[in-house]
């Protein structure tokens, strides 16, 4: 049972899918029992004996779980069905390794903990004993992943491997025999679990590296802008993603919200911005109770976002830039008076904000969709920043853009901070974190573990938190 | 009124029904497996017509009736290759697709047919004739209503069942919902998505076209321009309101069809309710089974799609 | 570098190339059937526009096409597709009937615009009902505004048939409605009546809305991004709601520019499938309004001037409807060309594809 441990990005999922056929490598060879193997395709590494449970299960919501374990097995030339032996077979596997999964259910009414052994199931059928389990925990409940443990240890009894990939140090303690830390593309070591300890783990995941920290003063903080209280919500799953969050912001602070990804940052930076509604708890601009406003209103109101998927959410790709720019505004003076809107009003705004920014592009009416990443994330930034917002938001600002626009969307956040902005900073690069934040809050499990003050964090203590332990 | 109610003219209005529901069945349950693929095929209207036009060329350059059903389904199954080719390997819009090639179904049909049949003897054209089965055929009712019926009757009698049974209980049929469903987990269980996406778009195709057939060949032996009058159409409404399953929409069909049936009848005995009402009735009802998708909808989740490999 | 903008041109024209492939391709059927394709297609141009007889002829036609288009436009823009212009189209023309009949006692000045306010509001509702149902449920509006064609259709039948139907009459059509209904000529030789103002005066109007006007920016980002709109404060819901509605209104007024301008009464079927002439305008058009007007132009006088083919040449009109048939398959294609690799390969000017960057490097792990 080995497990591969890192960080988001380290290159974990990358890994494995080149193991199962999925990417081609562009150098470096795969030896499977002492020999090269080289696989095409995941038909290949099925019929190696390699099984793979993605993180997103590949079932057929409406199709009963035998069908979705024997889907693709038989040839398509094959004239019967035949799902009785599937059950059985079902059945036996079942027994075998405490699975206990009813092969006549259907797929989508099943609890997820359920959906993950029918794909755990569709691998021993296939009669694979390497088994790939990518971020299995992630989707389920403390019970079901304690259930899932029993299975793996039943599974390793019988002679199967197990891949466990995760990133949760305390579930890889508690059940792997070999560990393999990735960091940034690298294996950075490979030990055995008896010889090792979680703080020893998390050094190896986080690095010794010199950590970059932007000089800047850490005066004392405003007085609280932005009060979250008791903040819980679900996620697009239906599954609780927000678990009673409470935190306090500052005017003049940053406080960067350090996490592995998934553990609740989107939805919080939803909640706050009004584009998803909580279940419970409230939270507060001023004294104004801004829970369940309407997008268009917490807008108004002063707090500005800058959302993660920039290309999705955060620009309108077949506009240009200057439209882009007014998107919040757009019906409002001086872009828009009544009955029309006001042309060269806006072209000026946006020629000013892609001269204060930096933005390169042909000219402010150059589609969107044609800058680079570090360009449009400039575009959004300038947008977010001119209105001179209260609060801001910020989600992963700085994801996937090249050092030198990086720098400049750090000194862009800081420059607000002068200004008395309150920030709010959610990233997965620790690093990045660590050198902006005056406070670091970590979330992990839509809870607040903790939250501690940046000049005294350590990356090893963030990292123990992040990854849930204390 | 009792004229109406007597039993012969009730055996007659059955009888028609199943005349009537024929071309739309066979146009649907074809139909069934390109939207279970997940590709839109609103031609099926286009592919009937390109059908009805085949079957009088055939027949009348050959005089073999079932010839000319095999060129009726060659005429939809070409059809529904242009229509795969765009919408499966280009991933063009399958909406627009299906409207552009209605258009030229429309346009190709009533041309070819004003150039190529204008003068030509139309009593030339053989069509299908009652085919009554021994036997069953002398049955009271049921005998006329069901065994008294054209060869293409029997064939789609023939075809149901069979094509039932391919898409619930083979593993083909199992590949085909895969792909309509999550196009990407079949092709990770190693499933060719395009080679069953092309395959069920082709069969549609055929099968609107045969059904096309009937309507030329059946009964009638001409084409008549725009002869399919959006019966293809009614068609895409028996498979949603079938929800997607071969039987479904063969009842369907039938419902249809027997409104279809009554529309004349109403005419011909003065019933005092406007004949719009019945032919209006297919329409109604499956716009109200695509308002009544309460909870998880029946409908293949991929439909209209383009499924692109790249993707990740 | 300066051959990529040459490219990117060319790429732009695609809907040129797609029409006179079409056309091409249509002369070639022309040619097949014996007929000589200069001469079919001279006659169209002449029937066209060669007379004022002709180009009334063609105006006429073009009205209902460019009013309903620029529904169909309008409606892709916020993001939906409005297959259900031919029934807006009818519940149009019956609210017109209806408010041309039956409120007597009005100048010209306020009845027409009340018939034509009359139609606007019907064909909009039609649109709306499916627009709702898309909105609150999902429900694929293709398949609902398809299918609310033959309703309408068929519903309009019946009313025309029975309670509007003049007494008397061989087939069935409306009495004639109230002279202050009847929209004025504008080229009393040729019957052409003024919808076509009607019809350049929407185009323009949804031009400046969709280019200048707030809520026509809001139609743009929902079109464009409906998370990016919502995320921007843009009621995705309302904005859909509203577009839908305009746009079936605009195919309602096509309706009552037949009505109130050609025949003066309600007939049974009195769209000859204008509604699906109207989808192939927009389409042609890249939904902008002011191009539908070319479009719309273009398929009037293929309608007008095929009839002239025929008769003069010989040549059935039918094969009108395959070249708009084909220039709409052309164009489809032609847009997810890019998707297709040796025309990527053209766009970039002959290269080979850039490389992606490397995810995982030189790792050396054992699994035992």
């Amino acid at each position: 049972m080995h497990a591969l441990l890192g960080e988001n990005g380290a290159g974990k999922s990358t890994l494995m899918n080149v193991l199962y056929g999925l990417y081609r490598p562009d150098s470096g060879r795969i030896f499977l029992r002492d020999r090269p193997v080289t696989f095409h395709s995941p038909r290949d590494a099925i019929r190696a004996g390699i099984g793979m449970i993605h993180q997103h299960f590949m079932l057929v919501p409406p199709l009963s779980v035998g069908e979705n374990i024997v889907l693709g097995y038989d040839p398509l030339t094959r004239p019967w069905l035949n799902l009785r032996h599937v059950e059985r077979e079902v059945h036996s596997l079942s027994a075998a390794y405490g699975l206990d999964v009813d092969p006549r259910a259907i797929v989508w009414q099943l609890p997820v903990g359920q959906q993950q052994r029918v794909e755990i199931l569709k691998a021993l059928y296939r009669k694979a004993d390497l088994l790939i389990l990518d971020e299995p925990t992630s989707v389920l409940t403390p019970a079901e992943t304690e259930a899932l443990f029993a299975i793996i240890r039943r599974l390793r009894a019988d002679s199967n491997t197990v891949i466990f990939i995760s990133h949760k140090l305390d579930e890889v303690m508690a059940i792997s025999d070999t560990v393999t830390v990735l960091r940034g593309g690298h294996v950075v070591e490979t030990v055995a679990r008896s010889d090792t300890t979680p703080a020893a783990l998390a050094r190896a995941m986080v690095g010794r590296d010199v950590t970059f920290r932007v000089a800047h003063e850490r005066e004392g903080q405003g007085e609280p802008i932005l009060r979250v209280e008791g903040l819980a919500a679900l996620n697009d799953r239906g599954l609780p993603a927000l678990r009673g969050l409470s935190f306090v912001l500052r005017r003049g602070e940053i406080l960067g919200v350090a996490g592995v990804d998934g553990n609740g940052q989107s939805e919080l930076a939803e909640c706050i911005c009004g584009l998803r509604p909580p279940t419970a708890g409230r939270v507060l601009l001023g004294t104004r109770d801004i829970t369940r406003l309407s997008p268009r209103a917490i807008i108004e109101a002063g707090v500005g976002f800058i959302p993660a998927d920039r290309q999705r959410t955060g620009l309108v790709l077949d506009f240009d830039i200057a439209e882009n720019l007014i998107l919040k505004r757009h019906g409002q003076a001086p872009f828009c008076r009544p009955g029309a809107m006001n042309l060269p009003a806006v072209e000026r705004h946006a020629a000013d904000l892609v001269e204060r920014f930096d933005v390169r592009a042909p000219s402010v009416r150059s589609r969107v969709r044609t800058l680079s990443g570090g360009n449009q994330q400039k575009v959004v930034l300038a947008r977010e920043v001119s209105g001179n917002p209260a609060v801001l938001v910020a989600m992963q600002p700085t994801r996937g853009l090249d050092v030198g626009a990086t720098e400049y969307v750090q000194r862009s956040l800081l420059a607000q901070r002068e200004r008395g902005a309150a920030i709010l900073y959610v990233s997965t690069e620790l690093e990045e974190v660590l050198g902006l934040s005056d406070r670091i809050a970590v979330l992990a499990q839509g809870r607040i573990v903790d939250i501690v003050d940046a000049a005294t964090a350590t990356r090893h203590q963030v990292g123990m938190l992040m990854t849930g332990g204390r | 009124m009792s004229s109406f109610l007597s039993l012969q003219v009730l055996v007659d209005f059955l009888a028609a029904t199943i005349r009537m529901a024929t071309p739309l069945g066979f146009a649907a349950v074809g139909g069934v497996f390109s939207e279970r693929s997940g590709v839109f095929n609103i031609a099926l209207e286009g592919m009937m017509l390109g059908g009805a036009f085949g079957a009088v060329m055939g027949s009348h350059l050959t005089g073999n009736l079932w010839v000319a059903v095999l060129v009726a389904g060659l005429a939809g199954g070409a059809l529904a290759l242009v229509h795969a080719v765009a919408c499966v390997s280009f991933g063009a819009n399958q909406v627009v697709t299906g409207v552009a090639l209605n258009l030229l179904a429309l346009g190709g049909t009533t041309y070819l047919s004003r150039v190529i049949l204008r003068g030509a003897n139309v009593e030339r054209v053989r069509a299908f004739e009652i085919l009554p089965i021994p036997v069953l055929g002398d049955l009271p009712v049921l005998g006329p209503v069901l065994f008294r019926q054209t060869a293409l009757v029997y064939l789609l009698a023939l075809l149901l069942p069979i094509a039932t049974v391919v898409l619930l209980k083979t593993p083909w049929g199992l590949a085909v919902r895969a792909v309509g469903e999550y196009p990407r987990a079949a092709d990770t269980a190693g499933i060719g998505v395009t080679g069953i996406r092309y395959t069920c778009v082709i069969v549609s195709g055929i099968m609107a076209g045969i059904g096309g057939a009937f309507l030329s060949i059946s009964h009638v032996n001409m084409f008549t321009e725009n002869m399919s009058a959006g019966r293809g159409f009614i068609a895409l409404a028996a498979i949603i309101f079938g929800k997607w399953h071969p039987v479904g929409a063969f009842g369907a069909c039938l419902i249809f069809g027997a409104a279809d049936a009554l529309q004349l009848r109403i005419q011909t005995y003065d019933l005092g309710i406007p004949y719009q009402v019945p032919v209006m009735l297919p329409y109604v009802l499956a716009l109200l089974a695509m308002c009544g998708l309460v909870g998880r909808s029946p409908a293949p989740a991929a439909a209209g799609i383009p499924y692109r490999k790249e993707e990740s | 570098m300066g051959g990529g903008r040459w490219r990117l041109f060319v790429f732009r024209l695609i809907p040129v190339w797609a029409l006179c492939v079409a056309l091409g391709l249509g002369a070639a059927f022309i040619s097949l059937a014996g007929g000589n394709p200069w001469t079919a297609y001279w006659a169209v141009a002449h029937g066209a526009f060669g007379d004022v007889f002709g180009f009334g002829a063609t105006l006429t036609r073009m009205a209902p096409i460019l009013l309903a288009g620029l529904g169909v436009a309008l409606a892709a823009r916020v993001g939906l597709f409005n297959i259900g212009a031919e029934g807006q189209i009818y519940l149009g023309g019956l609210g017109a009937a209806w408010v041309g009949l039956y409120v007597p006692g009005l100048p010209a000045a306020l009845h027409i615009p009340l018939a034509l306010a009359a139609s606007g509001v019907a064909g909009g509702l039609w649109a709306l009902l499916p627009a709702y149902l898309r909105v609150t449920r999902g429900v694929n509006e293709v398949i609902t505004t398809l299918l609310m064609n033959y309703i309408a259709i068929q519903g309009v039948g019946y009313v025309v048939n029975g309670p509007m139907m003049e007494p008397g009459a061989p087939y069935p059509f409306s009495p004639v409605l109230l002279d202050s209904a009847h929209l004025p000529l504008i080229l009393p030789e040729a019957d052409a009546h003024a919808g076509i103002l009607l019809g350049l005066a929407a185009a323009v109007g949804l031009h400046l809305l969709l280019h200048r006007a707030a809520l026509g920016y809001r139609i743009r980002a929902v079109g464009f991004s409906p998370p990016a709109a919502a995320y921007g404060g843009i009621s995705v819901r309302r904005t859909m709601l509203g577009a839908m509605f305009v746009s079936g209104a605009l195919a309602g007024l096509a309706g009552a520019g037949e009505v109130m301008g050609l025949k003066y009464r309600l007939f049974d079927r009195f769209s000859p499938g204008y509604g699906f002439d109207a989808i192939a305008a927009a389409f042609l058009a890249g939904n902008e309004p002011l191009l539908v007007i070319a479009t719309s132009l273009f398929f009037g006088a293929l309608r007008s001037g095929g009839s002239l083919m025929q008769r003069a040449v010989g040549t059935p009109v039918a094969i009108v409807i395959v070249i708009q048939g084909l220039s709409i398959l052309l164009l489809t294609l032609g847009l997810v060309l890019h998707h297709w690799e040796p025309a990527r390969r053209f766009l970039r000017g002959g290269g080979p594809r850039p490389a992606p960057a490397p995810a995982v490097e030189r790792t050396n792990v054992e699994l035992s």
